[in-house]
């Protein structure tokens, strides 16, 4: 898909907050291992390496594309870090505070810090509940004001996302799939985070939708100087709205620098053959295809070597038994591959 | 009183149900009429008038001597020398079944077993007690019975399943494994056996059919909870801070609240029909209590009166359609997805 300006003429806003000291989020080699349990006692016979050994760091004002196939692990990595899972091992820096390990009641606060947007704007609202119920309840469970104080500040919220006031009462199946979306992230924005995780939260949604909604986040980036995780498939809507980008392959990132970097100089055989599938609406322009064969591996038995060695192309003996470490290769660029 | 939009709509549905609407007016005349069943149906009369003062006996006894009778024990007013002291001085006033559920009607006949007439609306049983003065009794009990035991069960069982299914885990395949040996109980049996060692009293009977019943909605709760927890808006919940008896009770029991709902009629119906068919058998109230199930065990062993067995039968399935029709314009209230007209 394209979005309608997703060309590299259109001027990405720029982390202006990068060189802020600490981070907003540091993720330091989180890694979530799913056990498989079996037989009477459910002993885990084996585990699902969902999220294993992942590194990255958002900086306030910023974007972080996190993308790669489907079971990868980059909807994992989001709710890890949002501790709806809890972490195997690894970190999880919040403002400057480890928070992979805190007992439930110790979250609460740093529930503030940060949301989540998910990708179906069906199944993320309750059916049970108006909007403004749906949109108030951060601010309920955190005890914000009184019921019209709540009410204004909802109010306010609804007309920020480009919804109007008088749909406060309605219910969530009287609005459609942007609007729901919308919903979605006035929820997400009603403690008024520094964080907000958006777990493919414009895939479900139609082309011209996605534009209206990926504006909108834009929008409220710089305003509210937000940092987002965005977590897609679509290399696209990411080149859109990402300040950097970090691919992941079976539960390990593979390739984590600046966007204009990766797309035009990818490191990592994996991430030149995703963007080699990315279609470019002009059939004027012929491009070396780069298609890898087979399927992605099961994270339950993860090859040896490096994750991605059975479908590269220039797999060496080397990828084979040893794994590649994410190093930096030029300032700002880590690729984890032996061949660079 | 202010109702919240939602529950305006869910009325509005509820009101849209046109036959749920009028099974609900009708059993909630006769539920409400039974509970003033001692006005309704006495052996009593309601009032007494006698040398310038006024006597209530449904609510107080009072002797024979009171009205200028002979003995120091409670006045019987159906007996023609009462009657007679009472009219010289005053008046009474009966309630329109001037039988009580087990009083004895007096006549010139020799049979126990009297059909309809004026006198008794829906004939005699086999023991001479007026068959519509015992129905009100009887329908009274078996409804409050059903109502308490529908409500219990629903909520131990609700609050079991929702247990079950929101922590899942450990929990859960213990608790299943226990609901499985309990379940396997034979609940009939056991209830013989306890008939046989205690006497049945309408409480004790509620408590023994607790133990079993709860588990009707365990499996539909925990399965919408299994369901749901996994659902984004819960996850979305979760991450916003909310509790979890927050999450489980705001945010996932409504959801659930549908199934649990359409099935709690069908309860109340089986309770009802519990403690009938246990009446039925003999195990279930004491001898000489009113009810539905002994009305149809006379109505079997004197086949040769079928007001008996009619009254039964006719009763109880319009009791359970009338049930059954609520539970549909419940369950219509409660549909999200339904729209209002």
């Amino acid at each position: 898909m394209a979005m309608p300006d997703a060309s590299a003429s259109a001027p990405a806003p720029s982390p202006a907050g990068s060189a802020s000291a600490t981070p907003v989020l540091e993720v330091r080699d989180l890694k979530k291992h799913f056990p498989i349990r079996k037989g009477l006692l459910r002993r885990a016979a084996g585990y699902v390496f969902a999220v294993d050994g992942v590194s990255f760091s958002i900086a306030e004002g910023e974007t972080l594309g996190l993308v790669g196939e489907s079971g990868c692990g980059k909807s994992t990595v989001g709710r890890t870090v949002l501790r709806l899972i809890d972490p195997t091992s690894g970190s999880i820096v919040v403002g400057g505070k480890d928070i992979s390990s805190l007992p439930r009641a110790e979250m609460r606060p740093w529930r503030r810090e940060m949301q989540i947007i998910f990708q179906d704007p069906f199944s993320s609202l309750n059916p049970r509940m108006t909007a403004g119920d749906i949109v108030g309840e951060p601010l309920l469970v955190h005890g914000e004001g009184n019921t019209a104080k709540r009410r204004e500040q909802v109010a306010a919220l609804f007309e920020r996302v480009g919804l109007r006031r008088a749909q406060m009462d309605a219910y969530p199946h009287q609005f459609s799939g942007g609007q729901r979306q919308r919903i979605g992230i006035a929820r997400a924005l009603a403690l008024n985070p520094r964080l907000i995780i958006g777990d493919e939260p414009v895939s479900a949604l139609d082309v011209s939708i996605q534009a209206q909604v990926i504006n909108l986040l834009m929008d409220l980036q710089r305003e509210r100087r937000l940092s987002y995780l965005f977590i897609s498939h679509n290399l696209a809507v990411v080149e859109h709205i990402s300040h950097r980008i970090a691919v992941m392959y079976l539960g390990r990132i593979v390739e984590y620098t600046d966007k204009t970097t990766l797309f035009t100089n990818p490191q990592h055989p994996y991430t030149e053959a995703l963007l080699s599938a990315v279609p470019v609406p002009d059939p004027a322009i012929k491009r070396r295809k780069l298609v890898v064969q087979g399927d992605v591996p099961s994270p339950v038995k993860p090859p040896p070597g490096c994750h991605f060695h059975p479908r590269c192309p220039y797999a060496v003996e080397r990828c084979r038994v040893e794994s590649p470490a994410l190093r930096e290769i030029a300032p700002g660029h880590r690729v984890a591959c032996h061949l660079r | 009183m202010k109702l919240s939009p939602l529950n305006r709509r869910r009325l509005a549905l509820f009101r849209a149900n046109r036959r749920g609407v009028w099974s609900l007016v009708i059993f909630g005349i006769l539920f409400v009429l039974s509970l003033f069943a001692e006005v309704i149906a006495n052996d009593r009369p309601i009032v007494v008038y006698y040398d310038g003062g006024l006597y209530w006996p449904i609510f107080r006894a009072y002797p024979e001597t009171t009205f200028g009778g002979e003995f120091a024990t409670e006045a019987e007013y159906r007996d023609p020398f009462v009657e007679k002291l009472i009219s010289e001085k005053g008046w009474m006033l009966w309630p329109p079944i001037p039988y009580s559920y087990n009083t004895v009607v007096r006549g010139t006949g020799t049979t126990a077993l009297r059909p309809p007439s004026a006198q008794n609306w829906l004939g005699t049983d086999d023991q001479a007690r007026d068959v519509m003065a015992r129905l009100i009794y009887g329908f009274r009990i078996s409804v409050l019975f059903g109502l308490v035991l529908t409500i219990l069960s629903s909520a131990i069982g609700i609050l079991a399943g929702a247990l079950q299914g929101y922590f899942g885990g450990v929990l859960d395949l213990l608790f299943q494994r226990f609901m499985e040996i309990w379940s396997s109980l034979p609940v009939l049996y056991l209830l013989i056996i306890l008939a046989s060692i205690i006497t049945p009293s309408f409480w004790t009977l509620l408590g023994i059919m607790l133990l079993f019943s709860w588990m009707a909605l365990v499996g539909l709760v925990r399965a919408e909870f299994l369901r749901a927890r996994n659902f984004d808006y819960v996850r979305a919940a979760r991450a916003l801070g909310v509790s979890d008896a927050v999450l489980m009770f705001r945010h996932i029991l409504p959801n659930a609240m549908v199934s649990s709902l359409t099935y709690l009629p069908f309860i109340l119906a089986g309770s009802v029909t519990t403690l009938t068919s246990l009446d039925f058998l003999g195990f279930g109230l004491p001898p000489g209590s009113p009810s539905l199930g002994e009305l149809l065990l006379q109505g079997k062993n004197n086949l040769t009166a079928p007001w008996l067995a009619l009254t039964g039968f006719f009763v109880i399935a319009i009791m359970l359609s009338l049930l059954v029709f609520i539970g549909e314009a419940v369950r219509d209230a409660f549909d999200p997805r339904k729209i209002v007209a």
